[in-house]
Order: structure tokens, then C-alpha cells, then sequence
């Protein structure tokens, strides 16, 4: 079923339009990167105060609620670029195994990020200026790494060393459902 | 000798023929000197922010570029290293590239805005003001330029 909506997809007008686009495509993709540094960058000054190595003379707190607002603009930025790349190429985004294994540390991320901020929210109490507990620390090392391995995924997407239109070993080709997908 | 002799004898070097002929070196290269782009990124902006008066503004200045400074210096160097190699493998396709050429441009007075006035500033920790604001917002703008015509040297 999915695999007949992203061949539908790729039917459309606009996604041609995009994908034969003489600069569109890399004023998206520009987009979608140039938004990493908002979004990963603040991100990684958070999970770098949480553990210590960066801004630790500023209270947690003050990390968190002054900085979150720009992660939550990078992250719609690259939603909507993401969507927008997604749309360009569809089949042979949705059968690379960069991107789905993009989307698996995506989600991954998320619940990382999920459980920090139900556990802690953005007022860490008896913490914000003093050591973080393990918990935590965890949490930000888990999400430093989680989101360096998105930016390498998702950087090899563009690369074609494992796209179902050639040979491919038995486990890429069951990975990225290479048999529903005839370029 | 003249750049574009540079340029070739850069690529007739044994490490950018392994760069450009290996399947995998290139690529992951690439993949850090983004990862070094979202820390550097990320410990500029929260400074520049700070100097044109949001994010950080409970602490001083100062103390938001102290806390920042060495994964700003650490990025950099990331950057630099990652990129040199990126640029060696491929010396002659960037002479003559426009985006290549912008982006040494923004990325010169991006460092000379950060060694001289910026830090000059932040020396005397001011409260805020139009002055810091101005060199916030062109800090972000310079640095901003030389990630976009980076990105854009892939395209051309």
C-alpha cells in the first residue's frame, strides 16, 4: 500500500516539476543542510551543557528555554525541506537503505528527546547548575549520537552504492524492499 | 607558478587520488565536516544570538562566549581539516568555481570579523546595544553565506 502511494507520488506534477527543476531541487537541499545548524547545532549545545562540557557556567534552565524555540524552528524548517526532498525523489528515497535507516534514528531521537523532557521538562530543579544525574547524562550523549548518525545517513542518501537498480546483497535488498521497486 | 598549475599538482598528489578514487572516503568526509558544521553552527549562534540581545540574555556576554569558545575553536578546526581534504581531492573543479570562490570570500572576513571586532567586543562585555546587535547579525550573515555557497559548490 505504501509502496503504491510513493509510486503515485512520483506521478505528480509537482514532484516532477521539483525533481527536473534547474534549481529548485538545490535551493531545498541548501535549505534542509544550512537548517542543521540550527537545529543539531542548538541541540548539541544543549546535550553538551547537560553534560557539562559547554555554556556550564549557565543554569539548564536558561539552556533549555532560550534555546529550544530555535531547535523547534530548524526542526519545521527541515520537516518541511525533508518533505519537500522526500516528494522530489520518492521511490528511490523510500527504497534507500540510508533513508530508512535515517528514519529509524530519527525516531529513535525523538523518543530519546520525549523521554529527557517528560522526566525533566525544562526545569531540571536540583541540578541546573550542578552535575547532571546519570539519567541525563545518558539521555544527551544518546541524542549527540543519534543525531550525528542522522547526519551521516542522511548525507549518504545521495550515494548510490546500495540503490535496488543493481545487484544487490540478499540483506540491503530485503532492507530497502528492493523486489517492490522496479526503476 | 600560477593557481591553476597549484591546482593540478594538488591533485596529482598521492592523498587526493585516494580521496577521489576510494568508494567511501569521500563521503564520510563529507559526513563529519556537516557534523562540524551543526557545532559550529551551534556554538557561533548561541553567542551572536546573545550579541544581538535573545537567546542566553540572563548571562553576560562574555560568559556566554566562554562557554561556548573551544567547541567554537574545536568546530573550526574540524571544519578546516575535513574541508582541506575535501578541497585536495578535488583541487581543479574548484578553481574556477563561483560558489567556491564566495565561500573563501565570507569565510576570510567571517574569521577576521571573529578574531578582531567580535572578540575585541566581547573583551568588554557589553550589556547590548546597536554596535553588538550589528556585529552579531553580520557574524550570522558571513558565517550563514559560507554554509549556503558551500553546500552550492556540490550543484555547480
Amino acid at each position: 500500500m505504501l509502496d503504491d502511494f510513493v509510486a503515485w507520488l512520483a506521478t505528480t506534477p509537482g514532484s516532477i516539476a521539483l525533481h527536473e527543476s534547474l534549481y529548485m531541487y538545490a535551493i531545498v537541499e541548501t535549505t534542509h543542510v544550512v537548517a542543521i545548524t540550527l537545529f543539531v547545532g542548538t541541540i548539541a549545545m544543549i546535550d553538551l551543557r547537560v553534560l557539562g562540557l559547554a555554556l556550564s557556567r549557565v543554569p539548564v534552565s536558561q539552556v533549555l528555554r532560550r534555546l529550544l524555540p530555535w531547535t523547534v524552528l530548524g526542526f519545521l524548517i527541515l520537516m518541511v525541506t525533508g518533505a519537500l526532498l522526500f516528494y522530489a525523489i520518492p521511490e528511490r528515497t523510500f527504497h534507500s537503505i540510508w533513508f530508512r535507516a535515517k528514519m529509524l534514528l530519527l525516531v529513535l531521537a525523538g523518543l530519546n528527546a520525549w523521554r529527557f523532557h517528560r522526566a525533566f521538562g525544562v526545569s531540571p530543579g536540583g541540578w541546573d547548575l550542578g552535575p547532571a544525574p546519570a539519567r541525563a547524562r545518558l539521555s544527551a550523549l544518546a541524542s549527540l549520537a543519534l543525531w550525528i548518525g542522522v547526519i551521516f545517513f542522511g548525507r549518504f542518501i545521495a550515494y548510490n552504492w546500495f540503490d535496488c537498480d543493481k545487484p544487490q546483497p540478499a540483506f540491503i535488498s530485503a532492507v530497502s524492499a528492493c523486489r517492490s521497486f522496479t526503476p | 607558478m600560477n593557481l591553476y598549475a597549484l591546482c593540478e599538482a594538488i591533485e596529482a598528489t598521492a592523498l587526493s587520488a585516494a580521496i577521489r578514487e576510494s568508494l567511501w572516503l569521500f563521503p564520510v568526509i563529507e559526513a563529519v565536516h556537516l557534523v562540524g558544521l551543526a557545532i559550529l553552527g551551534g556554538s557561533l549562534f548561541v553567542v551572536d544570538l546573545r550579541l544581538m540581545g535573545a537567546g542566553l540574555t540572563r548571562q553576560s556576554i562574555a560568559e556566554v562566549e566562554r562557554g561556548a569558545r573551544g567547541w567554537f575553536l574545536g568546530a573550526l578546526a574540524l571544519m578546516v581539516s575535513t574541508g582541506a581534504l575535501l578541497g585536495v581531492s578535488e583541487a581543479v573543479k574548484l578553481y574556477d568555481r563561483p560558489a567556491f570562490f564566495l565561500k573563501m570570500i565570507t569565510l576570510t572576513l567571517g574569521l577576521l570579523l571573529a578574531f578582531t571586532v567580535r572578540r575585541a567586543l566581547i573583551a568588554r562585555n557589553p550589556r547590548g546595544g546597536s554596535f553588538a546587535f550589528s556585529v552579531g547579525a553580520l557574524s550570522v550573515l558571513l558565517w550563514l553565506t559560507t554554509a549556503v555557497a558551500g553546500r552550492w559548490v556540490g550543484f555547480s
